[in-house]
């Protein structure tokens, strides 16, 4: 079975490409791209005129929740919601119950995503034994059992020796350490970024102070050990600056941006709904304009959403006591399409680069192209498609999010994973 | 004068004193009045609120606002009745949002809440449809503290016209603070804070009318009112100062400090005070102290709160 895409805008920017074409897909793979490919009798035609054909989009860094928070989110409803929003490959973060800090639980969770799974689910190995940041976890055996990434996300390596260790013993499997970076005792029990509303919230703050310490220790500890480091969902305005420096100066520092800290401050904070609490927190409104101004000359690297889904009654009580995190999965292309490419502040290709080539290339995946013979990851964006945001239509299990009835425009309308149409307007066919 | 027509506060949440308008704030002040007189009465029951029931609904303990809250009620006539965390389900894991809608069931008018979660009373707006007034949540605010910290500064300064008011000690940590900042402020009173820098917000609002010093006296000085916040002995095991000893020295207001305000300044403190560490025993119980007045007041207050918002103020004419 053949499938040929007609007619779209295509944007694959790990070649520089950019051009209305026809996309062809023959046994799982990118079989051609040129203008006016002949169908035959054994190719499926989708007509993409007008719309934006990319390689399949890639998030590195999502909770699917699995093993033991089943409660929260699955493989199965987690891979649904990645579909429904254009991904088709997602990276899974080891803070679950027990933490996936051994090969045999990178191995399980590898064949629970064949089973239930409908995109590829890459899994994020814990650097230290239960995330405890005290002793390096056994990567090495799980870097052989496939693990992508190592990272204690959601906590920091306070311990600096240990992060030194890891950055220099995973040299050996050229792997990459992804670093929750917010320096612990000065982020206490806040939650919400310290600041004007804060003060007058009464609210424990978490400051940007705490995130540029500990971007900077995680900087000076890679280019001591001349190791790669990667920089998570970063916020705050200073630690841009600092990883721009530290890139300038030849260290190997990579940084990936939200869709929430691109477009979202503090004043959201509303008191009695915690669909706006997230670590780390939404910053100001100076802050948003840094990140975005290091997503466009190159400091930050990659779009990831930290979808993180909560059961709702978890979410469904007083602020302080809600967990932090919320669903992204489902609103990131439709958010970063209304509030940076239509506000003129990215350009299409750039803001498909981020989502795809370079993520690929910070985590060394053979993905986020449509090179020929490139496996058959595709998504087809709708950039003027306008819809509202409405957790009824949610396919992943949480249920409050900071864009619940925000009126956006663009979203995507195809996914393909293989070679195979898994969503199409929307809506997932299994 | 506020004619009470034009403002309501009928079925109104009562959460904050930044929700509140100068004119809103005002009706209270105006019925508070009215209902001091009741207290003062051989026989204090009145029967505005016959027939409505309230609830007490406490997640941290309190001595003077759940049972003024408590009075306040039962003067106006009301059913009360008071759930506490220690002696409830609360213990069990019963969810706030359960405990609302189970008292919501019984037919409660109107809940009043404390508890140790910034926003929880705002929450429980979205829970139910009882009235909320809110008792104080966490360091957020305190809005029936604030109205009656307004209300005893009124009664002996005639207005708030051209008043400077010092709150001195943990504000970073204070309820009371906040609502008396938001009060004070829509009441055109100039507001100035000081207190070690620890336990001062880092990122408070710089307005118009608001001062911050790095010592008390410059606060103090020439004051009309200075409201002497509760320093808890958790702030400083935490670090936030090195001992309640320096922070009396430093931080406490005693006679030589007082002497630097106005010589009828007004001191206030929300209670329960701590005698030694941020007020001295001389100055709790001097002639500039109306502390005492302030518990008294704490009842009337809250009387017109309840009559307010569970029957626009109608009850009045009852009264009368």
């Amino acid at each position: 079975m053949k499938l040929l895409l007609k007619g779209g805008r295509v944007i694959d920017p790990a070649n520089g490409l950019d051009k209305i074409a026809d996309v062809l897909i023959k046994d799982k793979k990118i079989a051609e791209i040129a203008a006016d490919i002949q169908a035959d009798d054994t190719t499926k035609v989708v007509d993409v005129t007008g719309k934006i054909v990319t390689p399949g989009l890639i998030d590195m860094h999502t909770h699917m929740r699995e093993p033991g928070q089943e409660a929260k989110e699955d493989f199965a409803s987690g891979s649904r919601a990645a579909a429904a929003g254009g991904y088709t490959t997602i990276a899974t973060m080891p803070n679950t119950e027990p933490v996936v800090d051994r090969a045999i639980l990178i191995e399980g969770l590898k064949q629970r995503a064949k089973e239930a799974a409908v995109v590829n689910i890459e899994i994020i190995g814990a650097l230290t034994k239960g995330q405890k940041g005290e002793e390096l976890a056994e990567v090495g055996d799980m870097c052989q059992a496939g693990a992508v990434a190592f990272s204690d996300d959601g906590h920091y390596v306070q311990n600096s020796k240990v992060l030194l260790n890891g950055l220099d013993y995973l040299r050996t499997f050229d792997k990459i350490i992804i670093s929750h970076a917010e320096e612990t005792t000065l982020v206490e029990e806040g939650v919400m970024n310290e600041g004007k509303r804060s003060a007058m919230l009464g609210m424990k703050g978490r400051p940007t102070v705490a995130e540029d310490i500990a971007v900077m220790r995680d900087i000076l500890l890679a280019e001591y050990a001349d190791a790669r480091i990667h920089i998570a969902h970063i916020s705050s305005k200073n630690a841009v600056e600092l990883v721009r420096q530290a890139k300038k100066r030849g260290v190997k520092v990579t940084a990936e941006a939200t869709p929430h800290n691109l477009t979202l401050t503090e004043d959201m904070v509303d008191i009695a709904d915690s669909s706006m609490k997230v670590n780390p927190p939404l910053r100001t409104d100076e802050d948003v304009k840094a990140v975005q101004e290091g997503l466009v000359d190159g400091t930050i690297d990659a779009i990831v959403t930290d979808h993180a889904a909560h059961a709702e009654e978890e979410k469904d009580r007083e602020f302080r006591y809600a967990p932090s995190g919320f669903p992204g999965l489902e609103t990131a292309v439709g958010v970063l399409l209304t509030d940076l490419y239509h506000a003129g502040k990215i350009t299409l290709p750039l803001l498909i680069e981020k989502m795809t080539a370079s993520p690929a290339k910070v985590f060394k995946l053979k993905k986020g192209t449509l090179s020929k013979e490139a496996p058959a990851d595709v998504t087809v964006i709708d950039t003027e498609a306008e819809w509202i945001v409405e957790k009824e239509k949610f396919y992943t299990m949480g249920t409050h999010s900071p864009f619940i009835g925000r009126k956006l425009k663009g979203k995507p309308i195809m996914t393909i994973v293989d070679g195979r149409i898994i969503m199409q307007n929307g809506i997932i066919i299994d | 004068m506020v004619e009470s027509k034009n403002v309501s506060l009928r079925g109104k949440n009562v959460l904050g004193l930044e929700y509140f308008s100068a004119d809103e704030i005002e009706l209270v002040l105006q019925t508070a009045k009215e209902m001091k007189n009741i207290i003062k009465r051989d026989i204090k029951k009145v029967p505005t609120l016959r027939g409505k029931a309230i609830v007490n609904l406490f997640y941290e303990p309190s001595t003077r606002t759940r049972s003024s809250f408590e009075l306040a009620g039962k003067y106006l006539g009301a059913d009360v009745i008071n759930i506490t965390a220690g002696s409830s389900s609360i213990v069990k894991g019963e969810s706030l949002r359960d405990t609302l809608l189970t008292v919501e069931d019984m037919g409660i008018d109107a809940i009043v809440m404390r508890h140790k979660a910034e926003g929880a009373p705002e929450y429980a707006t979205k829970v139910v449809k009882a009235a909320i007034v809110n008792a104080g949540d966490g360091a957020h605010a305190h809005p029936s503290q604030g109205l009656l910290d307004l209300f005893t500064i009124r009664q002996y300064k005639g207005g708030f016209k051209g008043i400077k008011c010092a709150i001195i000690g943990d504000i970073l940590h204070s309820r009371v603070a906040r609502s008396d900042i938001w009060g004070m402020r829509k009441m055109g009173i100039e507001v100035h804070l000081a207190g070690p820098k620890t336990l001062i917000p880092r990122f408070l609002y710089k307005e118009k009318g608001i001062f911050i010093h790095d010592r008390i006296e410059d606060a103090i000085e020439n004051a009309d009112v200075i409201n002497v916040l509760r320093i808890q002995l958790e702030r400083q095991k935490s670090g936030l100062f090195p001992s309640t000893r320096e922070y009396a020295r430093i931080f406490g207001l005693n006679d030589k400090r007082l002497a630097l305000a106005k010589k009828d300044v007004l001191v206030m403190h929300p209670g329960p005070m701590n005698k030694g560490w941020e007020i001295s025993p001389k100055v709790a119980y001097s002639s500039n102290s109306v502390i005492q007045e302030q518990v008294k007041n704490g009842v009337a207050v809250r009387m017109a709160i309840l009559t307010l918002i569970l029957t626009g103020g109608k009850g009045n004419e009852v009264i009368a």
